[in-house]
């Protein structure tokens, strides 16, 4: 066993939860999307994109750019939270929760393909 | 190259980041955790993830605007405290590594051999490779760019790169510190490209050099490859595959030292063709004749006793180990004692060849056997450029370098490929004919070493004369390439030494030889001399000078010149 692709494997299944849980609820609904879940979603992406950091292969290249698409959707959503709490005084309505939530749902997408990835290595590996 | 650096960077800078990623989140999460107060010092809730992230992120790169938005409360300037030293840990940490990084050995490398490549890409004129830059090396790249030719150079010696950035040339030398014996490394310093001329595989080791010449013949067929051995087996091994030139320096020498005893006068003239241009023709040392005596047998000696036999001279060796292989006199002994010396007869021979692998004893077998015979001619082998102070100040009759032997080698080869064909035939001369020749030669240069040069009658190479011989149908003797162009009485102070005509030779050729298009001529002669004899070649006025005397009219000048003259003074200007 590899401690190595336990952390790279732990950080890209939890970056994949985290952000599902974020999602999972009414779109429109603020009650069912808790920030706090959407600030640990990014660190975790933030975490796993470095981890992927410096692999030349094409999967490696793959990998990083999906990351990187999951952190570009997750700190997008984060910024129109930002915008619409303290900068328009808006708050949390339907309209906003549903744009941070399906912005944070492409990054799920990105998320999801990256454990495909994750998954189809592994199973090309076959030792 | 350069994505390589890049990955190289990131890949080194992934701990760091993760750290730092870790503290900025610990620090926001808990400022949105901790209770605050309002101005009338109530309980108020705690910051949200905005305020949080902006505070943690001019706290940690320690900007430090003060307690906003609003003043803290105890705990929160009790986490905040926390943050500042997480922050400021996590920020040293990441700036160290960075700056390990820079500095580390690798990186560096990687960097610098981008560069080289880069640089060498955008080469845009004839280079040449040379591999192994010691004391040969440093010869031949002198010599190339004191003629103007572009070296790439590899080393395994960091120290010796050191010295070479030292050195003065006239064009940047590119050179990059790796092993020449790697064919990636090969193709860095642009065996590939094509301004590359040749390779020149000339380190001090044979296998490194003998991996050189096949890579460049797999590589890049069309490039001259000349190779460095010192063993025969080594050298038997390279022309078996098809390297150009191999130069042994130990054969070449002990060619050198029969050729001369032989004949003299030969080996005079190879000199002078072969020295490094414009110094003082070399004072002048003829081996005699009679009977040799030759120390040590190693690869030199056995070399020595190859040639010297061949030549029929009569030869001693003094040789430590028991029982050699060897078909002449055999003395078992060291050469620096005076007992051994006496029985190989050193009384009654003409000369001795100090041949070891160690400079201290060559001095030293040298020293004895002159101080036993004092009209003995001494032939003494210098293995390190170091010790050049030494022999210098023993001054031998003759002094093997294989350094310089190997740098004149490549020297002739690059500049006058013509030389080795004409050396070739001077060989089959008569001792007195080459004699005439280096008196020639000796005169003409003004006894310095001349200039050894060859000339093409093509149209890339001497233009003027190509058209004026394809198209007009003029005949031009070799008489013309000899006038000076700035004063056709005079002759320029050099001479034809060789023409090739349809891949058949001719030594010498006179004055009356009719020059035809597609003609290769070899010259030697000043310096002064080929600069204006290319301007001969080169140029359609000065050829027309020197055919007939007059200064050609172009069609402008012509159309424009009765103009001039009608108004009245002709040469001024207004």
């Amino acid at each position: 066993m590899n401690l190595e692709k336990v952390i790279f494997g732990f950080f890209i299944v939890l970056a994949a939860t985290l952000n599902f849980g974020f999602f999972l609820g009414s779109i429109d609904n603020p009650m069912h999307h808790h920030i706090y879940e959407l600030f640990a979603a990014i660190v975790v992406n933030l975490i796993a994109t470095v981890l992927k950091f410096g692999d030349r292969t094409q999967i490696g290249a793959v990998h990083l750019s999906t990351s990187l698409v999951a952190d570009l959707q997750l700190v997008a959503a984060a910024c129109v939270w930002a915008i619409a709490v303290h900068v328009t005084g808006e708050g949390m309505s339907a309209y906003v929760t549903t744009s941070v939530v399906s912005l944070s749902g492409g990054a799920l997408l990105a998320n999801f393909v990256s454990l495909v990835l994750l998954i189809s290595e592994t199973v090309m590996l076959r030792r | 190259m350069n994505t390589s650096i890049f990955f190289l960077a990131l890949r080194r800078m992934r701990v760091p980041l993760i750290v730092l990623i870790v503290l900025y989140a610990v620090s926001t999460l808990g400022l949105t955790l901790v209770p605050g107060i309002d101005a009338q010092g109530r309980p108020a809730p705690p910051m949200s993830f905005f305020h949080a992230f902006y505070f943690v992120s001019y706290t940690a790169t320690t900007i430090g605007f003060g307690e906003i938005p609003a003043t803290f409360s105890d705990a929160q300037r009790m986490w905040v405290t926390v943050c500042i030293f997480l922050s400021v840990i996590g920020w040293s940490y990441s700036i160290i590594s960075l700056l390990a990084l820079v500095q580390d050995k690798g990186f560096q490398q990687v960097l610098q051999s981008g560069q080289f490549a880069r640089r060498v890409m955008h080469l845009g004129e004839p280079f040449y490779i040379i591999c192994g830059c010691g004391e040969t090396g440093l010869l031949i790249a002198r010599a190339l760019d004191r003629g103007g030719i572009r070296v790439v150079a590899l080393e395994r010696d960091e120290a010796r790169i050191q010295e070479l950035e030292l050195e003065d040339f006239a064009a940047d030398i590119l050179v990059m510190c790796a092993d020449a014996a790697q064919p990636q490394n090969l193709l860095l310093a642009g065996m590939k490209h094509r301004s590359c001329r040749g390779v020149l595989a000339i380190t001090d080791d044979d296998s490194a050099n003998l991996s050189v010449a096949i890579a460049s013949r797999l590589v890049n067929p069309g490039l001259m490859v000349v190779a460095r051995v010192a063993s025969p087996a080594v050298e038997r091994n390279m022309m078996s595959f098809g390297t150009h030139y191999v130069v042994n320096h130990f054969e070449k020498f002990a060619d050198y030292l029969a050729q001369a005893i032989h004949s003299p006068s030969w080996f005079r003239l190879v000199d002078l063709l072969t020295g490094l241009p414009g110094q003082p023709v070399p004072e002048r040392h003829d081996p005699p004749v009679g009977d040799w005596v030759v120390c040590g047998y190693g690869l030199f000696g056995q070399a020595v006793v190859r040639n010297l036999e061949r030549q029929g001279v009569s030869l001693t060796v003094i040789a430590p180990e028991q029982n050699l292989p060897v078909t002449v006199r055999h003395i078992v002994g060291h050469g620096m004692e005076a007992e051994p010396l006496r029985l190989a007869g050193i009384e009654t021979a003409v000369g001795i060849v100090a041949g070891g692998d160690n400079d201290t004893n060559n001095l030293s077998i040298a020293m004895t056997a002159k101080e036993i015979n004092p009209e003995l001619f001494v032939v003494v082998r210098q293995n390190r450029a170091a010790n050049e102070v030494l022999f210098d100040a023993y001054d031998a009759d003759f002094t093997m370098v294989p350094s310089r032997i190997v740098a004149r080698e490549c020297m002739a080869l690059i500049t006058s490929p013509l030389l080795t064909r004409f050396l070739r035939h001077v060989r089959a001369w008569p001792d007195a004919r080459a004699a005439t020749v280096a008196r020639q030669l000796e005169e003409l240069c003004g006894h310095r070493v001349p200039q050894v040069w060859s000339a093409r009658l093509a149209a890339a190479d001497a233009p003027a004369v190509h058209k004026l011989l394809t198209t007009q149908e003029a005949t031009i003797d070799l008489r013309m390439l000899r006038r000076d162009p700035s004063n056709r009485h005079e002759y320029l102070p050099l001479l034809p030494l060789l023409l090739v005509r349809e891949g058949r030779d001719q030594e010498l050729p006179d004055d009356d030889t009719v020059l035809r298009p597609g003609d290769e001529l070899l010259f030697a002669g000043a310096r002064a001399a080929k600069a204006a004899q290319n301007l001969t070649l080169d140029n359609r006025n000065a050829l027309e000078y020197v055919l007939t005397g007059h200064d050609a009219q172009g069609l402008l000048w012509r159309w424009f010149n009765p103009a001039r003259n009608s108004a009245g003074n002709g040469g001024s200007s207004p």
